[in-house]
């Protein structure tokens, strides 16, 4: 066994936990307080939650190390916070700011840093999938055992450049990590209805990959699946498809009327809500009550913190209309 | 006896278009090792057009990248690589398989740089062959350059001689946004002269291909020799003085050189194989009336492939493209409306 895999397979400790913990709950918090921006007309246009889900990009960053990028979608503000962007950051660019990550220019849909390992969130489902696989080819033609990260939900693997990725992937042998977050629903259809198969993990075993399930409420679930799938990038093996099963428990976005689903479902999830998992282990790991609440007071308030600084600072100059455009695109009137 | 110090002219030989396509690629991948290209058939096959003969024997299976037949997910991994520092390279066989690959080309790779507030680039060039004449019918002949002069992103460039073949696709694979390289299949056979060695033709520079005082006819790609063909003519048999622009790139568009011979002669033709219909001669005949409007002493007149599907038959796909003899009638047209 590698060092990596028993790194995995031994669990994690009660300060990987503590770490795990304090993240989602600021991922959470973060979503929370994006829905009432979205109400109060903060936030233009809409935003995509993924409440419930926090346990795949904080696990699969466990996993990772720093250079292994991530390519997320429009419901991807747990994978930007995962992976480093900043509280107040992130919050600018949902608030429409200069100090954005993206200054502005991509608000909630299209959070990244590249810097910081974030390609752009992409609004097209399934469109971030060969933009990993790329990543993965430019890691590989160049010797670096990064592994890329493509994210995306249950319903991205019905589009047509999601077989062309897994399948190039596979061809190719790249170093590239397809996770699906399969929260059940296709937006706001049972993914169930949608496809063919019993489990999504069967459509990539078809290419060719090598696949995965896991719980994706359970934080070591993923980070134990995504560091054997990372070991087997790094180590030349190519991509595998990891299928981790996670619930939404907002709507496909602010307003969303939630008829496709019953009360009771729901219900029946938010028993196995990944923060609910991870307190659970914490108690488990002789982690005092008082210590989680104070955890969970401190998260609130750098949230909090973070919101106050982004609204205060300033939205992009339309002086600066045509930053970041090509020098033929012709922005004048 | 005064020295110049100014460099002596490339030397020039006789390529064809297709020969010289291959050997800006062959000069530029030699000349950059984050460079690769990547396509269905270009590698052991070298192309169905055979403009990347001999580069996988050359460079190799690492730069030169036989893809499965997956437009959009082999253009999105161009991408994906671009973003991490490459410059990919990307052949699309016939034009209108950018349709499959279009969510890649004008949803992402056109807008990444701008969505990440300045912070990437997208150095990703694509090749691409289109046009008519050649019997390939209504999904392998289409001329779709406008879809990609309307939504802003990529560079357009459609050469019409070989050593604009070469010049603009070099520039293209340099430039660190994206660019797209329009071929013609029925060109890829002609010969012209070529300069030998590094070779770079500016995007956005048209020329006067053959000077005339009486009228202008702008045209790009093909087009070109439709309309020096009918000026030709036109010179012989009538002695009208047709000046023809190529515009060498559609985006960006070099109206200067086309405003200062529409100032000259007053009347305006513009010739494309693309459909008529919102195409690049409606962008150029409004943007002329906007700019020059008091200098036309004639409306403009377009002379475009129709509006309906390309037809097979060879006698249906002669009528349909625009002729030397369609160019020589709407120049009579703007002449005698004077």
């Amino acid at each position: 066994m590698t060092n990596a895999a028993a790194t995995a397979a031994a669990g994690l400790g009660a300060s990987d936990w503590l770490a795990a913990f304090e993240r989602m709950l600021e991922i959470r918090r973060f979503e929370e307080l994006a829905e009432r921006l979205f109400y109060t007309g903060e936030i233009r246009g809409s935003t995509h939650l993924a409440i419930g889900q926090e346990a795949i990009p904080v696990g699969a960053r466990l996993a990772l190390r720093d250079g292994d990028a991530v390519a997320p979608t429009y419901r991807g503000h747990g994978w930007a916070l995962a992976w480093g962007i900043p509280l107040e950051e992130a919050f600018a660019e949902l608030l429409g700011r200069d100090s954005g990550s993206n200054r502005g220019r991509g608000g909630s849909k299209h959070l990244g840093s590249f810097r910081r390992g974030v390609v752009v969130s992409n609004a097209i489902v399934a469109a971030n999938l060969p933009i990993a696989c790329g990543l993965a080819l430019a890691a590989k033609q160049d010797g670096r055992d990064t592994v890329a990260i493509a994210a995306f939900g249950d319903g991205a693997t019905n589009q047509a450049v999601f077989h062309e990725a897994l399948n190039l992937a596979v061809i190719w042998r790249l170093p590239v990590l397809f996770i699906c977050e399969n929260n059940q629903y296709s937006e706001m259809t049972p993914i169930r209805a949608m496809v063919g198969v019993e489990r999504l993990v069967d459509r990539a075993a078809g290419y060719g990959l090598a696949t995965r399930t896991c719980d994706g409420m359970d934080v070591e679930a993923v980070r134990e699946a995504v560091a054997e799938a990372a070991e087997r990038a790094r180590g030349g093996g190519g991509p595998t498809f990891i299928e981790a099963a996670t619930y939404r428990f907002c709507g496909h976005m602010p307003g969303d009327a939630e008829t496709y689903r019953t009360r009771e479902e729901v219900e029946a999830w938010r028993a196995r809500d990944p923060l609910a998992v991870a307190r659970r282990r914490l108690v488990g790991l002789g982690v005092s009550e008082a210590d989680i609440e104070a955890v969970e007071a401190a998260a609130a308030n750098r949230v909090e913190a973070a919101l106050d600084g982004a609204r205060r600072a300033a939205p992009p100059s339309v002086d600066a209309l045509a930053l970041g455009t090509s020098p033929f695109m012709e922005v004048t009137r | 006896m005064t020295v110049s110090t100014a460099p002596s002219p490339p030397t020039q030989r006789t390529l064809t278009f297709r020969d010289a396509v291959r050997e800006a690629l062959e000069l530029e991948l030699a000349r950059d090792p984050r460079t690769f290209i990547m396509g269905e058939d270009i590698g052991a096959y070298g192309g169905v057009y055979k403009a990347t003969a001999g580069l996988l024997e050359r460079f190799g299976p690492e730069r030169v990248v036989d893809t499965p037949i997956a437009e959009a997910g082999f253009v999105g991994t161009a991408i994906g690589a671009a973003l991490a520092g490459k410059r990919p390279i990307v052949e699309i066989m016939f034009m209108d398989f950018v349709l499959v690959a279009a969510d890649q080309l004008l949803n992402q790779a056109a807008k990444l740089r701008f969505l990440s507030g300045d912070a990437v680039r997208v150095p990703l060039t694509v090749r691409t062959q289109h046009g008519v004449g050649a019997g390939t019918g209504a999904q392998h002949s289409q001329c779709f350059e406008a879809f990609f002069a309307h939504v802003p992103g990529f560079a357009v460039a459609v050469p019409a001689f070989p050593a604009d073949a070469k010049g603009l696709l070099a520039s293209a694979i340099r430039m660190d946004d994206p660019c797209l390289v329009v071929e013609h299949k029925a060109l890829y056979p002609i010969k012209g002269d070529v300069p030998e060695g590094e070779y770079l033709v500016p995007f956005g520079q048209a020329r006067i291909v053959e000077a005339g005082d009486d009228v202008t006819i702008v045209a790009y790609g093909r087009a070109v020799h439709i309309a020096l063909a009918a000026a030709a003519a036109l010179r012989e048999r009538e002695g009208i003085g047709a000046e023809v622009i190529d515009l060498r790139t559609v985006v960006p568009l070099d109206m200067e050189t086309v405003l200062g011979s529409v100032r000259r002669t007053g009347r305006l033709v513009v010739v494309h194989e693309a459909h008529r219909n919102v195409g690049i001669g409606a962008e150029i005949a409004a943007r002329v009336g906007e700019l020059a409007w008091g200098d036309l002493r004639a409306p403009i007149r377009r002379v475009a492939g129709l509006d309906m599907p390309v037809p097979y038959a060879q006698p249906l796909e002669a009528a349909w493209l625009p002729q030397p003899d369609d160019v020589a009638a709407a120049v009579r047209a703007v002449l005698r409306s004077t």
